[in-house]
């Protein structure tokens, strides 16, 4: 046996794919679509969001025989505020060059419904160590799926993987736009986003009869 | 013993408990890290001016690249000659004028008051450079640049920030290929009088050739940012406008 039971394993693998947050439980819509325009972007928020969602996890179940429920929801929103915000001034203070490149990203983190989503749904009533173990799973299916859709955007909108061309120059008209290629502009709109994620979840329904609703 | 967590009274301390923490919690990390992050901001602010007069670190067409932390004090004050407060149409010298806050200055002149008008002289290889902080409204939040100038108020370099524009799209005002197409621009038309520079939609000179035509190709997806860049080109450096016909 490994490092994990096969329980605990369950709860990393199964939010990649067939309890995707993003293709089936549908949470963290808003984030996909506004930031996935490039894949960096994509890459840091995914990071960012599986710190703070496993960190918050963990925080949140060992207050979950104390929280009241009658106020949990403000309760889950000021722990997940807190946390971002320590996080964000701990980088001003000491890494400011990566605080920049986070700093878009902090109130898109507060507010993103897999966080509160997952606080709600398995911390308040799970042990630490299985919440921690739930909040890099979903963190990383969420992740994934905005690296695959932050890849096509980039490729499609503007020609550019991580900044760099890879299909010549438009302007020079070297590569593939000597043939008469064009980027497509429309790619980087928010739109195009929930489009790619449409097609993510009918390649992967198909795939996968179980995962369609009646 | 399991406590009673539905009560009121119970909700009531929790809740009261929970804002005394969590409140003093944020309070202490910020008061103590504060004076780290005040410094790492006077630096950026440096590092910026720096940039827009081309003192950086850039090379080829690749990404910007700011002269590092440790060095950005010393080249400051090797490069920039003076520093100039522009107060009811009067220049005084001042050593702390990149200490000004832009924002604040703003809310002032909105208020009634005198704005005071920071200006920054550079000297890079015999050429002098005029450095003028700008700040306007993006589509989510604040933008910001410096724009260095020669005596004629033509564009010699520019720098562009951004608080939260969307990653991709407005956010990329910040990058090489936008700033760089500014350099040449003239805020004046030929009979001299203020124009601005336009973010303007359209692609009619994707490789922005033509340096008479007060215009820049805007980026895809980003027209309420780039919109903001117009205006506050358009309104904060028309006020500096005096000050250069004096050059003059």
């Amino acid at each position: 046996m490994g490092l994990l039971s096969k329980k605990d394993a369950k709860l990393i693998t199964d939010p990649l794919a067939d309890n995707n947050p993003i293709t089936i439980q549908v949470l963290g819509i808003c984030s996909a679509l506004a930031i996935t325009a490039e894949l960096k972007a994509s890459l840091v928020m995914g990071i960012a969001v599986l710190f703070v969602l496993s960190v918050g996890n963990v925080v949140i179940s060992l207050m979950r025989n104390i929280i009241p429920s009658k106020i949990r929801i403000i309760v889950q929103l000021i722990v997940v505020a807190a946390l971002v915000i320590i996080v964000d001034q701990v980088l001003k203070a000491f890494a400011f060059e990566l605080s920049k490149t986070l700093s878009v990203f902090i109130g898109l983190i507060i507010t993103n419904c897999i966080i509160m989503g997952r606080f709600e749904a398995f911390a308040l009533a799970n042990k630490p160590w299985q919440s921690f173990l739930d909040g890099i799973g979903n963190a990383l299916g969420y992740a994934i799926i905005l690296v695959i859709v932050g890849f096509f955007r980039e490729l499609l909108g503007s020609g550019t993987l991580f900044g760099i061309p890879v299909l010549g120059d438009p302007i020079e008209m070297t590569g593939v736009y000597g043939l008469g290629y064009e980027n497509n502009g429309f790619m980087l709109m928010p739109p195009m986003a929930l489009i790619i994620v449409g097609l993510i979840i009918w390649v992967q329904r198909s795939r996968n009869k179980d995962l369609i609703e009646d | 013993m399991a406590v009673n967590t539905d009560k009121n009274s119970y909700t009531i301390i929790f809740a009261v408990a929970m804002v005394v923490i969590v409140g003093s919690l944020l309070a202490f990390t910020a008061s103590s890290l504060k004076p780290n992050i005040e410094e790492n901001k006077r630096m950026e602010k440096q590092q910026n001016i720096l940039y827009a007069m081309g003192v950086n670190g850039n090379e080829g067409t690749g990404d910007i690249t700011f002269v590092s932390t440790d060095k950005v004090a010393g080249e400051f004050s090797t490069y920039i000659k003076e520093q100039l407060v522009i107060e009811n149409g009067v220049a005084k010298v001042d050593d702390q004028a990149y200490l000004i806050d832009v924002k604040k200055e703003q809310a002032k002149a909105k208020n009634g008051g005198t704005r005071r008008l920071p200006l920054f002289i550079g000297e890079k290889d015999g050429k002098t450079s005029y450095i003028v902080p700008i700040r306007g409204k993006g589509l989510w939040d604040a933008i910001w640049g410096f724009v260095a100038l020669d005596k004629n108020m033509v564009v010699q370099g520019a720098f562009f920030d951004h608080a939260g524009e969307t990653p991709g799209l407005g956010a990329n005002i910040k990058q090489r290929y936008f700033m760089d197409d500014f350099d040449g621009e003239k805020l004046l038309n030929d009979a001299g009088a203020f124009k601005g520079i336009t973010v303007a939609k359209g692609n009619n000179d994707p490789k922005n050739l033509i340096k008479d035509d007060n215009e820049v190709d805007a980026l895809a997806g980003a027209t309420i940012t780039g919109d903001g860049v117009s205006a506050m080109i358009k309104k904060d450096l028309k006020l500096y406008l005096p000050y250069f016909k004096n050059l003059k």
